[in-house]
């Protein structure tokens, strides 16, 4: 039977060629180079003139503004006092409602918070038609090599890629399941580190994940605490590539929930029931017990609570930052000219999620490590984030919002409005004919 | 003076969709196979192939209008393909707004749920700048566009003018107030407030302000910078 012997031979040879490649130096963490030239071609491919200019953005002339929010209204960003400037002195004024209602429809058509829970804008096309928002059509060259680029990710970099992800995730559930088995000793610790390392290796191979890390000197500690902006699922893949970390999270059902469980036999993280997520001071009182014995992992949180588009950092919930210990913050910053890393969850289910970023190009990253910060004599848990979250902001490059992330989900809270209705009346009651009449 | 009509609802049977191109984006020189087959497979949403034709009132540039249809499926975070209150409500920054609640009204005109496209660039017609070249060429048969200085005064009077009777009453404008300052001030500093206002614009002792009162009281005014938003191309 030529055609099924045919057929095994192939597949042995590919098998060979992917654990010898791929697998067998992500278990030693060594690098046979086949991305980095990868990587090289195809910054050379999209980086050469042609498409840029020919991809033609209509907004070329916010290009050059750099990274950071491109509005696409003119915004008068001047304080309510300015705004609200009429004819004549201060009191209320049949006008006063243009301020408001400008106000009101410019959030409308573009608002600080919503832009951040969709993909960001590119600013020249990358050959992908998922990022092809409003690049027109040029010639028949870009369009050639679109087509050869859907061949090249679809046929054959997206086999190897689930390829290389089965092989990963069913290594590290048999893996720790080992492990597992092992008493609680140093040796389990290595083998249980072992395991997780390779394992993570391979995964990101699987999504030719090219992360690029600074400041290895501030990796965070032992018995301390790890906060980072968060923009996928992927994030924890980037994070534990480089060294281990205690998860904190909700236990999930299927295929996480196996993974779950697998990782808790070998080390151990910190999984809660839904139930118990609400209730913060059991969460937080779980987790001070873990760090209290500073020699268990560093523990890994994500204080803004859901995904983010990277491009701005969002409140960061002051729960973490109320246990205590060190708090060791890191900013990971994707490049989106590779691949577009963010999950926008109310769009995208995990699945297809994961199947976009298997298609893409790849995932390019950076991940900064950062000095370790603590808590300030007289400082609530309230500025710390903040502060935290300004430096984390300062170092990643990404712009900073005070909005909770949130607000994806759940509408914004009355105090925010009255605020604003404060100011309004300053304004036209303060004003000291109206006071004076009243006396 | 013939009484002006309250702004009414507009002409809505003036849209039609019809199959035309959409500038040239669907096509990137493939016939059938190009992008827009792969799409629908990874994304629920394709770029649409349908213009739609605005009324002659609107003049909405095309890049504005692509600009207003990415921000209304983004807004429609479901895919209805509508908007409803809620959506507009989850805007931060508008529900922090004083008037965001009457805002929002604006675009559900006579009790509808559903925001539809054409809808929400109609209401957004009333912002766009006004061109001082256009209005010198109009032509004086076709309707008034919709940017216009007294059609931005008719959206700012129907603000106010809750009960659509072409008048603002010392209750509607105590009502608005309200809004705009909360509980930070008393009643009585409320109604002085609201007499004042309404005794300055009234011209003809009615005791409230019709629309053209309100013009005229406004009419120093540099409306057309006020009640603009420029869409950056």
């Amino acid at each position: 039977m030529d055609g099924t012997e045919l057929a095994g031979q192939i597949l042995y040879t590919w098998l060979t060629l992917v654990f010898g490649l791929i697998l067998l130096p992500s278990a030693f963490g060594v690098s046979l180079g086949i991305s980095e030239i990868y990587m090289k071609i195809l910054v050379k491919t999209l980086e050469v003139s042609p498409w840029s200019d020919a991809a033609l953005p209509p907004r070329s002339a916010l290009a050059g503004a750099g990274r950071g929010t491109r509005g696409i209204i003119q915004r008068d960003e001047s304080p309510m006092e300015k705004g609200l400037s009429g004819l004549r002195g201060r009191d209320f004024e049949l006008s006063d409602v243009f301020y408001f209602s400008k106000k009101g429809l410019e959030a409308i058509v573009e608002d600080e918070v919503t832009q951040r829970f969709s993909s960001e804008e590119l600013v020249s096309w990358n050959l992908l038609t998922r990022t092809n928002v409003n690049f027109q059509y040029v010639s028949p060259r870009l369009t050639a090599v679109w087509v050869l680029g859907v061949i090249v990710r679809y046929c054959v970099l997206l086999p190897l890629r689930l390829t290389l992800a089965f092989i990963g995730i069913s290594l590290f559930v048999i893996g720790t399941t080992l492990v597992g088995q092992l008493p609680r000793n140093r040796l389990k610790n290595l083998l249980s580190e072992l395991v997780h390392l390779t394992c993570c290796r391979i995964c990101v191979r699987a999504l030719s994940g090219t992360i690029h890390y600074h400041n290895r000197q501030y990796r965070p500690q032992k018995g301390g605490i790890c906060v980072a902006n968060h923009t996928s699922p992927i994030d924890v893949l980037i994070l534990t590539t480089d060294g281990c970390y205690t998860m904190v999270g909700q236990v999930h059902g299927g295929l996480m929930g196996i993974i779950q469980r697998a990782m808790v036999k070998a080390c151990p993280h910190v999984w809660f029931e839904r139930s118990e997520m609400k209730d913060r001071h059991l969460v937080i009182k779980r987790l001070k017990e873990h760090i209290a014995h500073k020699k268990e992992l560093p523990i890994l949180i994500f204080p803004e609570g859901t995904c983010i588009n990277n491009t701005s950092v969002m409140m960061f919930k002051k729960g973490s930052f109320e246990i205590g210990g060190t708090i060791h913050p890191v900013a990971i910053k994707y490049n989106p000219q590779f691949g577009d890393a963010f999950w926008n969850s109310s769009k995208y289910n995990i699945v297809s999620y994961l199947l976009r970023v298997m298609t893409s190009w790849a995932i390019v990253c950076d991940v900064w490590y950062m000095p370790p910060m603590t808590r300030e004599e007289g400082e609530d848990a309230v500025q710390f984030a903040n502060r935290v979250k300004s430096a984390i902001a300062v170092q990643g490059g990404l712009t900073e919002l005070p909005w909770d992330g949130g607000l994806k989900r759940a509408k914004v809270k009355d105090a925010f409005k009255e605020e604003q209705q404060k100011n309004y009346s300053k304004m036209i009651v303060g004003n000291g004919s109206l006071k004076s009449e009243l006396d | 003076m013939p009484h002006d009509p309250p702004h009414s609802s507009p002409l809505w049977s003036s849209f039609k969709a019809t199959p035309t191109a959409w500038g040239r984006s669907p096509s990137w020189g493939l016939p059938r196979l190009g992008p827009g087959c792969l799409t629908p497979l990874l994304s629920r949403h394709p770029l649409p192939r349908r213009a739609w034709i605005l009324s002659p009132d609107e003049k909405v540039s095309q890049a504005s209008l692509r600009r207003l249809y990415d921000r209304f499926q983004a807004l429609d975070r479901t895919g209805k393909g509508y908007l409803s209150r809620l959506d507009l409500q989850q805007i931060g920054a508008l529900a922090v707004n004083p008037l965001g609640d009457r805002i929002i009204d604006s675009f559900f005109p006579d009790g509808s749920l559903r925001l539809d496209f054409p809808g929400f660039v109609r209401v957004l017609a009333h912002f766009r700048p006004v061109d001082e070249e256009e209005e010198g060429n109009r032509d004086p048969k076709e309707p008034e566009p919709l940017n216009s200085r007294m059609n931005k005064l008719r959206f700012a009077f129907q603000l106010y003018d809750l009960d659509r009777d072409g008048k603002i009453s010392r209750h509607e404008m105590l009502q608005a107030l309200r809004l705009m300052v909360g509980v930070q001030v008393t009643e009585e500093q409320l109604e002085s407030i609201a007499d004042r206002t309404v005794q300055e614009a009234d011209e003809d002792g009615d005791g409230a302000v019709s629309f053209l009162e309100f013009a005229k009281s406004l009419e120093k005014m540099n409306i057309e910078q006020k009640m603009s938003i420029r869409i950056l191309k």
